[in-house]
């Protein structure tokens, strides 16, 4: 089943009086359950294409389907609900909500964007931090956290709501290598646990070799390969 | 309750910014209830010595005669017949709990040396101390064994200082009636009378009877009628039930027979009261524009720095809305936190200046005591101010922070 449909998906902006084209005519879809990376060089265009992605940003033209839904028509409102039940994100630099806990950040897309029951929270909560190896830090804030402790809470939050897809863009630049592939294997081990799609952008050939497929975007174009070193 | 926790986790998160704010709003809150407090205080002190020791509530005289009340117009006094009438009104209205009746009239006053010319009330003791049931309190130096017994007079402070009188002295009153007639009684200084600020404040009280005596009158006639009421509060009421009963009766020229003021119309006073209410008010105003300025500087500046912050609140799925209560959120915890603790302030502050016991002169009077009291009514106002303008203050930022895209906002440093 695929997760994502991408038809002649284009992105342009005005600068100026110049029109810059970063996504054009882009095709491609992901199936559910997918992990995969896209890659290229810094302004190619994968920040845009994960904001489409993640209905942070609409398509200039074309369509984009998320679990069958064309996000390209939603407006605001809709776009920030569908983000809630649907879509989980992880950043390069984390962004936990610094006034709350490890918990309660975690808790936080069941309680205030699903306004899920009580107990049903603690269950979720409590079972993603030890599926991500953070229980004991459950009380702490994140600046008592080290990097690679943040990003584990950061996947721990992206699944909370039970995300059929989670936008990873570039998550482990701030971390170092020992711990960016432990971030990598967390996340393949979670979407093995959780059947949930993972899509991450990384400009580290290292890093990029763990996925199953590598989207290469240049120029504003993609195209798909399978990445045969995948483990 | 989720909302509120992150809202006052966030303010506590800038401790400083929060601490001056809030010392900010407090500061604010506790200059404008010891204000009122301590004006209110004064303005009721006044109000209280006006209306229970001299005016009374409201008062009714004949049509016109307050116009010419400097002259003390014999000839405007109402006839037996019109007091009759009056009564009986008044004998209809519950919330009027008392009334005496005044015949006024001016009068030469002597001690036998020297001569000087004295405003007098004419009254029936126990109505009047059931009308102005602080007049007595106004005696200076021990209080008599009866308050105004016939052949007596009380007598202002300012004559009896100036002309040496004391009590038990022996003094001539001579007055012209209003034909014309002048004639002579002899009194005995019952009581001196500290003077007030406003109309009847130097006035001196002889006995109704002795009035009628010396004014050579038996035809039962009055000049005033001055009311009081069971609570002050209904005097608008019963001044607007009496203008459509009393008010509306017609002498036999077909004017109308009656005038009736309240103590407002009557004494200067009302017009300081009034000040005082107008600089309350702009205390007041000067309360919203303290909290306008710092709450919406303080949430300005979250915002700023929290961009960021928001755009992951945006990504995660959260609601424009959600965003824009828990901005607006931080701006009613600051209004509630400085209300909360400027009102503990001012509340200590009043009870030390009450102990404090602070003395202040107004007028001819001196040493009145100031005695601050804060009302309910004057707090749950001053914090409605505080939290609504707390409220309005971080709608801006607030509305500016639910509308943040959420890309430009990931992407800020």
């Amino acid at each position: 089943m695929q997760i994502v449909q991408a038809e002649n998906l284009v992105k342009s902006y005005q600068v100026g009086e110049q029109q810059v084209t970063a996504i054009e005519q882009a095709n491609f879809t992901i199936n559910q359950g997918a992990f995969v990376s896209f890659v290229g060089p810094s302004g190619s265009g994968k920040s845009t294409l994960l904001n489409m992605l993640g209905c942070l940003d609409q398509p200039s033209s074309g369509r984009l389907l998320i679990n069958q839904t064309d996000t390209s028509t939603l407006n605001r409102s809709q776009a920030a609900q569908f983000r809630g039940e649907h879509i989980g994100f992880i950043f390069q630099d984390f962004n936990l909500i610094p006034v709350l806990t490890v918990e309660e950040n975690i808790e936080y897309p069941l309680l205030m964007v699903q306004n899920r029951p009580l107990a049903e929270r603690r269950a979720r909560v409590n079972s993603l931090m030890e599926a991500v190896g953070i229980s004991e830090q459950a009380k702490k804030f994140p600046n008592q956290l080290s990097g690679g402790q943040k990003q584990r809470v950061a996947i721990a939050r992206a699944l909370a709501s039970q995300a059929k897809l989670v936008l990873a863009d570039e998550p482990t630049a701030n971390l170092d290598h020992a711990t960016a592939f432990r971030i990598i294997d967390l996340m393949k081990q979670m979407r093995d646990d959780y059947a949930t799609t993972f899509i991450f952008s990384t400009h580290d050939s290292k890093i990029m070799n763990a996925a199953e497929s590598l989207f290469i975007l240049e120029d504003g174009k993609v195209s798909e390969q399978k990445n045969g070193d995948a483990k | 309750m989720k909302t509120l926790k992150i809202a006052l986790r966030n303010l506590l998160r800038y401790q400083r910014r929060t601490l001056l704010t809030t010392l900010l709003i407090t500061l604010g809150v506790v200059a404008m209830l010891l204000f009122v407090s301590a004006a209110g205080s004064f303005k009721s002190m006044m109000v209280g010595q006006i209306t229970d020791s001299m005016l009374g509530h409201l008062q009714i005289h004949k049509k016109g005669y307050v116009s010419s009340i400097d002259s003390l117009p014999l000839t405007m006094n109402m006839k037996a017949k019109m007091v009759e009438k009056v009564e009986q009104e008044l004998e209809q209205i519950e919330s009027v709990s008392a009334w005496s009746p005044r015949l006024k009239f001016g009068a030469m006053f002597s001690n036998f040396k020297e001569t000087t010319s004295i405003r007098l009330n004419g009254i029936l003791p126990d109505k009047e101390i059931a009308a102005c049931p602080d007049l007595p309190k106004r005696i200076l130096g021990d209080q008599p064994e009866t308050f105004l017994p016939e052949g007596s007079i009380i007598l202002p402070e300012l004559i009896a200082k100036g002309l040496k009188v004391k009590a038990g002295d022996s003094i001539v009153l001579v007055a012209t009636n209003r034909d014309g007639s002048v004639n002579g009684m002899n009194f005995t200084v019952n009581a001196i009378l500290e003077g007030l600020s406003g109309p009847g404040g130097r006035d001196g009280y002889i006995h109704l009877k002795d009035a009628q005596q010396l004014l050579r009158t038996d035809s039962g006639e009055i000049s005033e009628i001055a009311l009081r009421l069971d609570n002050p509060d209904k005097e608008k009421a019963v001044l607007q039930q009496l203008q459509k009963t009393l008010g509306k009766m017609q002498n036999q020229q077909g004017k109308p027979a009656f005038e009736i003021h309240s103590w407002e119309k009557l004494s200067p006073f009302a017009n300081i009261a009034n000040m005082i209410d107008l600089m309350t008010l702009f205390i007041k105003i000067m309360l919203a524009a303290i909290v306008l300025i710092s709450v919406m500087n303080v949430m300005v500046m979250a915002v700023y720095e929290r961009v960021r912050e928001i755009g992951t609140l945006a990504a995660m799925g959260t609601q424009p809305r959600t965003i824009l209560g828990l901005f607006i959120t931080e701006g009613f915890l600051l209004g509630v936190l400085g209300s909360i603790i400027g009102v503990a302030i001012s509340l200590l502050l009043t009870v030390i200046l009450q102990y404090a016991e602070i003395t202040f002169n107004f007028g001819r009077q001196s040493g009145l005591v100031l005695e601050p009291h804060l009302q309910l009514a004057d707090v749950l106002f001053a914090s409605a101010i505080v939290i609504m303008a707390a409220v309005l203050a971080s709608l801006q930022p607030a509305w500016k922070a639910a509308q943040l895209n959420p890309v430009d906002a990931l992407r800020a440093n």
